[in-house]
């Protein structure tokens, strides 16, 4: 038995491990550090937890523990790169529903012994908005999860009346939430439950309304809802740690958020409201393009890397789906034993997931010295012979800097189009996520490649050879 | 339809109007080709390329001139040659025709249809075809040989056992075609470059081919809707003579190019600029025929000034390949005119009824005028205008708001500590200090590690584990039974989390 003198300072002491780890991850040479505190602060938590005072069912929890470990382990271990964003979608989810489970554990077990009223009012509102957040965080995280897994159309569902409905659903929920506290405790579980299933629509349609595109906005946001979810459960038992981790992972997903807007130029409130179509719909028809798409063979394309010296390659979600980053780094190994010059040029928002380009390179073992930032590269574009944007299509659009008409104008994009050669791997002519036409390809210094990423480099890499 | 070459009757010509290659794409374009004997000689192209290419050689210029419909050449004919042309023929030639009044009413006279392809508007549709620029670039390139050949030292910077080299600096004025083309190659070779223009939309251009570009401070764009510059005001010129002295004592070639459509070149380089440049560097005048850039320069020749500056007013042309150039360009005029098949001459044309200065027996020169630069759209400037706008009076409004807003929060922090029990506010302080902890401490995540960042905040957020901890019992109770589903979840997210990030961190390698 551990004194709750102890158990604080162990907390205290966790807590200062999860801040730490947070801002280990500010570089990459202390990133792994980063990853250890954390490891070491969750299990000082635990075992904090687990030794206190007033902790029952000790071999149920070792049970459960051991049994989610194992699963943890082999889920970690089996997840290809591609699919980190599924990954941390259903994982989220998992919080919510914990937070849920809490919520109305707690609510079932405590009774009625709180001393006042407002005291116990308040507790009960804990519980309510514990369990309110971590139903939207589940059923949206699954919905999420399904759309990365391709489960579910990645195209927003988009019906009139949607913001209606959703405040409809919000107002029950309040409602309920009067009804529930003001309730004798039997039918207070009713309400509680009720609303749980209503929270649980609620996040539903809101992640049903957004678009492939917006993906990574909306993962993290769910990881912010995780980190709220879990700071009410502090709240409502009365744990400081809980309380603080939540709201550090909290604000960490929102900024997440914010950053992923930003670099995408859409405020955070319509980019939860919905997807592109409302705006490219509202905005009408973008300026008219002028020129030909022109396409270039396998062996086209490596003629002109071969006589370029500095080469950009700008990946998007295309590579991803193609695994095709083992052949091109191949193939940039090949050239840079040429004497060329090759780096990435990565954009915020480019994949799924916040950073998914990054992590899809280290998986290829490409040294992380030859991968830029959008604002690193874009000044040296006009000095690069050639640029290959591999996958991507929104990210390179210059219709954002030049055509106060397009529904992506003024959103900061990779200008891929100011280098001397531009070619452009693509499996059809089919518009982006967004939707949007891109007048790059009609440019007369940009050439399409067409056909799968990976095959497409694999060709290149024989003619290179 | 048969077209015709004819070797060209200037002696300093040694261009000729098609090459094997550019007679091969005739073929293909469904003409019959016809040359004259010899006529490829001066610009290394054997007669019997030409037939291997598949063109038929005849002996005389009067034989081609009167079997072709269309007649190539590279300079305008002679008086005596437009009299061996039929009428009804076409000609396409770079006719000059400002200079050359009497030529243009003679092909009119004798109803000769002429396509003067220096004369095509530079517009972007027909750069396939824009002689002057393919021209200009042969031009630019083979001063800086002929500047190399005469200066007598390295371009490039070299540090060798038998001592240190310095790069030769090289100026270039005027930065069309020819000068941008100057510069490349000057750079290639390793020369330090410096180019002035008083168009100040060509400062880009300049920079991406590697050199410095020159100002002066005087807010005077030369730019016109031409695309060639105009003359400047006096007081411009004044700081660019000043200019150009303090360049001419630094450097040790200068190549000149500024051109004036329809006038004499400006002069740009005096007797005093001359006169303070060092001994064996090399003016290299590629206006020499329009008067010259350089007040001393001689038009075709070569010679060196007292204090031992060589002036070049002659370059060689380059003959093979400025004739391949020239040939694909009118290759591509007769491809744009229809081929053999459709060919017709389109008088609403933009680009074929600028370019055709005699037709139907009428001179048509100087045709209208057209603005062809790359202009800015006007309506970009008052869009740009608009967010500008917005953005201040956004930023008014945010300074105002944040006093509200503070007082806002403050009114409804009173209010909940009003209410509330001194247990919550605890936690409420805790939870908002913990809050901006988190938001100092993500910004500062860098870019690449945002995947990680996601996947530890999820194994953190799996601290719920603890509320799950704290709901236990020893009995089998249904809120026991919860609590044991969500330890499970949360440890799954937990341990997943972890795992996951430290696969992922593992493989960022330098």
């Amino acid at each position: 038995m551990m004194s709750s003198g102890i158990q604080t300072a162990a907390y205290v002491f966790a807590s200062i491990l999860f801040i730490l780890s947070l801002g280990g991850l500010s570089s990459i040479e202390s990133s792994k550090r980063a990853v250890l505190y954390g490891i070491l602060g969750m299990i000082v938590a635990v075992a904090a937890t687990f030794f206190g005072e007033n902790i029952e069912g000790h071999i149920y929890i070792i049970l459960a523990i051991l049994s989610a470990s194992f699963i943890g382990i082999v889920l970690a271990q089996r997840v290809k790169m591609e699919s980190m964003p599924q990954l941390v979608a259903i994982l989220h989810s998992f919080v919510g529903l914990a937070a849920v489970l809490v919520g109305i554990g707690s609510y079932v077990e405590s009774g009625i012994e709180v001393a006042t009223a407002t005291e116990k009012t308040i507790h009960l509102t804990e519980v309510f908005i514990g369990v309110f957040i971590g139903a939207i965080t589940f059923t949206g995280s699954i919905v999420a999860w399904g759309k990365l897994e391709g489960k579910i159309s990645s195209k927003a569902l988009l019906f009139r009346g949607r913001h209606l409905l959703n405040i409809f659903l919000l107002i029950t929920c309040i409602v309920l939430g009067v009804l529930y506290v003001s309730a004798a405790h039997n039918l207070g579980l009713n309400y509680l439950l009720i609303m749980t299933l209503i929270a649980g629509l609620i996040g539903y349609f809101l992640v049903m309304a957004i678009g492939g595109a917006d993906m990574p906005v909306v993962v993290s946001m769910l990881n912010s809802y995780s980190g709220w979810a879990a700071s009410s459960a502090g709240f409502m038992l009365g744990n400081d740690l809980l309380i603080i981790t939540g709201a550090l992972v909290g604000s960490s997903g929102a900024i997440l958020s914010i950053i992923m807007c930003k670099a995408m130029n859409r405020s955070f409130v319509s980019v939860i409201l919905g997807g592109f179509a409302t705006v490219s719909s509202s905005t009408g028809t973008a300026a008219a393009i002028e020129g030909e798409i022109t396409s270039w063979n396998h062996e086209e394309v490596a003629q002109a890397l071969k006589e370029a010296k500095t080469i950009v390659i700008v990946p998007g979600y295309g590579m991803a789906v193609a695994k095709a980053q083992y052949p091109i780094y191949e193939m940039v190994k090949v050239l840079q034993k040429n004497g060329k010059s090759v780096r990435f040029a990565i954009h915020p928002v480019a994949g799924r997931l916040p950073g998914h380009m990054n992590v899809l390179l280290a998986e290829a073992n490409v040294p992380y010295d030859i991968v830029m930032e959008m604002d690193e590269i874009n000044d040296d574009m006009p000095n690069t012979d050639v640029v290959m944007v591999i996958g991507a299509n929104d990210i390179v659009n210059p219709g954002a800097e030049d055509d106060p008409t397009s529904p992506i104008y003024g959103m900061p994009v990779i200008k891929a189009w100011k280098a001397e050669q531009v070619v452009i791997m693509k499996r059809s002519m089919s518009a982006g996520y967004a939707g949007v036409e891109n007048p790059l390809f009609y440019k007369p210094n940009a050439q399409m490649l067409y056909g799968d990423a990976k095959e497409s480099v694999d060709k290149i890499l024989g003619f290179i050879r | 339809m048969i077209v015709g070459i004819t070797s060209e009757s200037s002696s300093t010509e040694s261009r000729v109007a098609a090459t094997p290659q550019t007679v091969k794409r005739l073929l293909k374009q469904g003409f019959e080709v016809l040359i004259q004997s010899k006529a490829g000689e001066r610009a290394n192209f054997s007669d019997l390329q030409f037939q291997n290419a598949g063109a038929q050689i005849v002996d005389q210029a009067k034989e081609v001139f009167g079997k072709a419909d269309i007649i190539l050449k590279v300079n305008e004919p002679t008086l005596e040659e437009i009299e061996m042309i039929p009428s009804g023929t076409v000609l396409l030639c770079m006719l000059k025709p400002a200079q050359n009044q009497d030529i243009l009413q003679k092909l009119a006279e004798k109803n000769i249809s002429c396509l003067s392809m220096d004369t095509i508007p530079r517009i972007s549709r027909a750069q396939k075809m824009d002689v002057l620029s393919s021209m200009a670039n042969v031009a630019g390139y083979r001063a800086v040989i002929e500047a190399a050949f005469y200066f007598g030292r390295f371009l490039n910077g070299q540090i060798t056992a038998a001592g240190k080299v310095e790069p030769a600096k090289v100026l270039v004025i005027g930065a069309g075609v020819a000068g941008l083309a100057a510069i490349g190659a000057a750079n290639s070779l390793g020369a330090i470059v410096r180019a002035f223009d008083t168009r100040k939309e060509v400062a880009e251009q300049i920079q991406s081919m590697g050199a410095q570009f020159l100002t002066i401070d005087i807010n005077e764009d030369g730019a016109t809707e031409s695309g060639y510059s105009k003359e400047m005001s006096e007081e411009f010129i004044a700081a660019e003579m000043a200019l150009f002295k303090a360049q001419a004592e630094e450097v040790d070639i200068i190549i000149t190019t500024a051109q004036i459509p329809g006038r004499e070149a400006p002069k740009l380089i005096l007797d005093s600029h001359v006169a303070v440049m060092k001994p064996g560097s090399v003016i290299v005048d590629l206006a020499s025929s329009s008067g010259g850039n350089c007040t001393l320069t001689k038009d075709g020749e070569i010679f060196k000034t007292e204090n031992g500056v060589t002036i070049i007013g002659k370059l060689n042309q380059l003959p093979a390949q400025s004739s391949q150039l020239y040939g694909t360009n009118l290759c591509h005029m007769l491809d744009d005119m229809g081929k053999a098949e459709h060919f017709t001459i389109d008088m609403n044309d933009v680009v074929v009824s600028r370019a055709m200065v005699t037709h139907a027996g009428k001179v048509n020169w100087p045709p209208k005028s057209l603005p062809v630069s790359s202009a800015k759209p006007q309506i970009s400037n008052s869009n740009q205008e608009k967010p500008q706008a917005l953005i201040k009076n956004k930023q008014t409004t945010s300074g105002l708001s944040v006093f509200v807003k503070l007082g806002f929060i403050g009114l409804l922090l009173f209010g909940l500590g009003k209410v509330a029990p001194a247990e919550f506010m605890q936690h409420f302080t805790v939870f908002v200090l913990a809050v901006f902890i988190g938001w100092q401490v993500i910004w500062n995540v860098s870019h690449s590690l945002h995947t990680p960042l996601m996947a530890v905040t999820n194994a953190i957020s799996g601290i719920i584990v603890l509320g799950g901890l704290l709901q236990t019992k020893d009995t089998l109770s249904l809120g026991g039974a919860l609590a044991c589903i969500a330890i499970f979840f949360a440890c799954i997210n937990i341990v997943g989390g972890f795992f996951v990030t430290q696969r992922m961190l593992k493989m960022f390698k330098k």
